[in-house]
């Protein structure tokens, strides 16, 4: 089972990821489950959501401590938050930003990913909404899920134009964390 | 036979625990529903009102209130004019309706209310424990309580099968555990129609409010005859207990999903150490038992699924070979400080030869998150009892010294 914790402000679609994440692993024909952490959401503050993945249906409910991947829809949150708190040494942190790893300070072992999510919302939707660019990194960076089963998730969950130019971001999202893959 | 499911996973699809429960409300065809909205069982009444607007509950009419009290109470006059009724609700607002399960358990209506368990003010905390239904515990209700969201949908079709049955009559609170099953998505199977159909017959009612045949439900009764209106609904729990059974064997028949009747037992038979639990946490516990075990370890689990009418014979049964039982509880009655299952199994264990200690621990009150970690703890706990004797009858769990 792989674990997964999102974290972003209240507003950015973090409960949304979580859950478009576990219709695609399920798509994918995995078992998941996905979850808010239950805050009292305002607009603005630091929000968390969860997802798991796994080859069995999943019956653990507790919060999720020790994640396998850690997804950060908003760099400043790094100043706020501990967002390697727990995090497994093998595992990876994809963070929205336009620097590079290297710029980022972070205390942990795991891996460092990055990738320019607004940047790439605001070219292909319009609009600084990151958080399904960044399931089309994730799908890159873990390999947990394949990106046309993220596309057809927000497609299905977002109908028309909306959900169209989103996969064209999660595409380009992909494509951009591939090619920075060594 | 403990809990099975086929997994029908071309059925499944990916969706909210409220979701699921307002779609098996759907599907079970009730005529009247009324509720009002609190966080956090407001995602099932919108769905509900969702299917409403869009024409997909046929022959049913929403009735919006100002309040709880006045939700339930227009249940119980569309309940006793014959219509099938619904309503939701939480903390607070089930504490509201308090007078009201009185007189709908009285009167043996059989409407239906899920509960989203949260803890009850003050302080304010809008997060899960169970305190709310438990304090509801002697108003006459069937109180049932879920372990993941499928079994919270699919418990909505098997309470209208239990409360409208002509031998019972009584109301049913099926509980699930607020946010933990409500707001969670996982693959489910949502109801089917023409499966419910055959599940669930319509509702015909032996009495009913009408004018043209001039009936009193709940009216008067003096000392002379209140005592035996009691003695029935008395009775009526008791036959509760094997229609509770028949309601899950049943659904198990129809749907092929079976999460226990009364009870249910998970690696039990030979365990040395027995968890007894109820609701959400049930999973965690399971996860927890599967690594023990395969160190050689023998804990088990008992699953309470109907703490109204409370299986007495069944627990008695499931617990007669325990070392240790150790109960868990996201509630507590102040003043005896231990939480309200506990003293349950306590009770239904004496004038039996069952001598095994009993220990408690009060956990995730509002909402205070349940970790492995702390089941664990306390299975330690339980193993030191085994070796050395009960020291602390009934404890919290995961105090927070620093903060008193």
């Amino acid at each position: 089972m792989k674990e997964i914790r999102i974290h972003g402000r209240g507003g950015q679609g973090s409960v949304t990821a979580a859950e478009l994440l576990a219709v695609a692993a399920f798509a994918d024909g995995r078992f998941s489950q996905a979850f808010p952490a239950f805050g009292v959401e305002r607009r603005g503050a630091p929000v968390q959501a969860f997802t798991r993945i796994g080859d069995e249906p999943i019956r653990l409910r507790s919060q999720v401590y020790e994640p396998d991947y850690v997804i950060v829809q908003d760099a400043t949150l790094l100043e706020v938050v501990d967002v390697a708190g727990g995090i497994k040494d093998e595992g990876i942190i994809l963070i929205n930003t336009e620097f590079s790893p290297d710029k980022l300070e972070l205390d942990t072992k795991a891996k460092i990913m990055t990738v320019d999510a607004t940047k790439v919302a605001l070219d292909i939707i319009g609009r600084p909404i990151v958080n399904t660019v960044l399931l089309g990194a994730f799908a890159g960076a873990t390999g947990e899920v394949r990106p046309e089963s993220i596309e057809n998730a927000v497609k299905k969950r977002f109908p028309g134009k909306v959900g169209e130019k989103n996969a064209e971001a999660i595409q380009k999202a992909y494509e951009i964390i591939m090619e920075a893959k060594p | 036979m403990t809990s099975t499911r086929k997994l029908a996973k071309e059925k499944m699809m990916v969706v909210e625990g409220s979701y699921a429960v307002a779609h098996a409300v759907k599907v079970c065809r009730p005529n009247v529903i009324s509720a009002y909205p609190i966080t956090p069982q407001t995602h099932i009444v919108e769905d509900l009102s969702q299917f409403m607007a869009d024409g997909e509950i046929p022959n049913c009419e929403y009735i919006n209130v100002e309040s709880e009290f006045s939700a339930l109470s227009a249940l119980v006059g569309a309940s006793a004019a014959g219509a099938r009724t619904y309503s939701a609700t939480t903390s607070q607002g089930l504490e509201l309706m308090h007078e009201v399960l009185f007189n709908v358990s009285g009167m043996r209506l059989p409407i239906v209310m899920t509960v989203a368990n949260r803890a009850v003010s003050a302080p304010i905390n809008i997060w899960n424990d169970q305190q709310d239904s438990i304090s509801q515990r002697d108003t006459g209700w069937i109180q049932m309580h879920a372990e993941d969201p499928q079994e919270a949908a699919d418990m909505v079709a098997q309470s209208f099968r239990i409360a409208e049955d002509r031998d019972v009559l009584l109301p049913v609170m099926p509980c699930m555990d607020a946010f933990v099953l409500s707001h969670v998505y996982e693959p489910m199977v949502l109801l089917e129609q023409d499966l419910v159909d055959e599940y669930l017959p319509p509702f015909e009612p032996e009495f009913v409010l009408d004018p043209k045949n001039p009936r009193t439900f709940g009216a008067f009764a003096d000392p002379s005859t209140y005592t035996e209106f009691r003695y029935l609904q008395a009775k009526a729990m008791d036959k509760a207990l094997e229609k509770v059974e028949e309601a899950a064997n049943e659904f198990n028949e129809v749907f092929g999903r079976y999460y226990g009747g009364l009870i249910d037992e998970y690696e039990e038979e030979d365990a040395e150490i027995v968890i007894v639990a109820m609701g959400s946490i049930i999973g965690t516990v399971k996860d927890v038992i599967d690594k023990l075990r395969s160190k050689g370890e023998k804990v088990g689990l008992l699953k309470v699924r109907s703490f109204r009418p409370f299986p007495i014979e069944a627990v008695r049964k499931a617990l007669k070979d325990a070392r240790v039982i150790v109960v868990l509880d996201k509630n507590i009655s102040m003043g005896l400080n231990e939480g309200a299952l506990c003293t349950e199994i306590k009770a239904c264990l004496y004038n039996t030869d069952i001598d095994a200690p009993v220990i408690g621990f009060m956990i995730g009150h509002g909402g205070r998150d349940v970790p492995p970690s702390t089941i664990n703890h306390i299975i330690d706990q339980a193993r030191d009892v085994m070796s050395s004797g009960i020291t602390v009858e009934s404890q919290f769990t995961d105090v927070r010294e620093e903060l008193i």
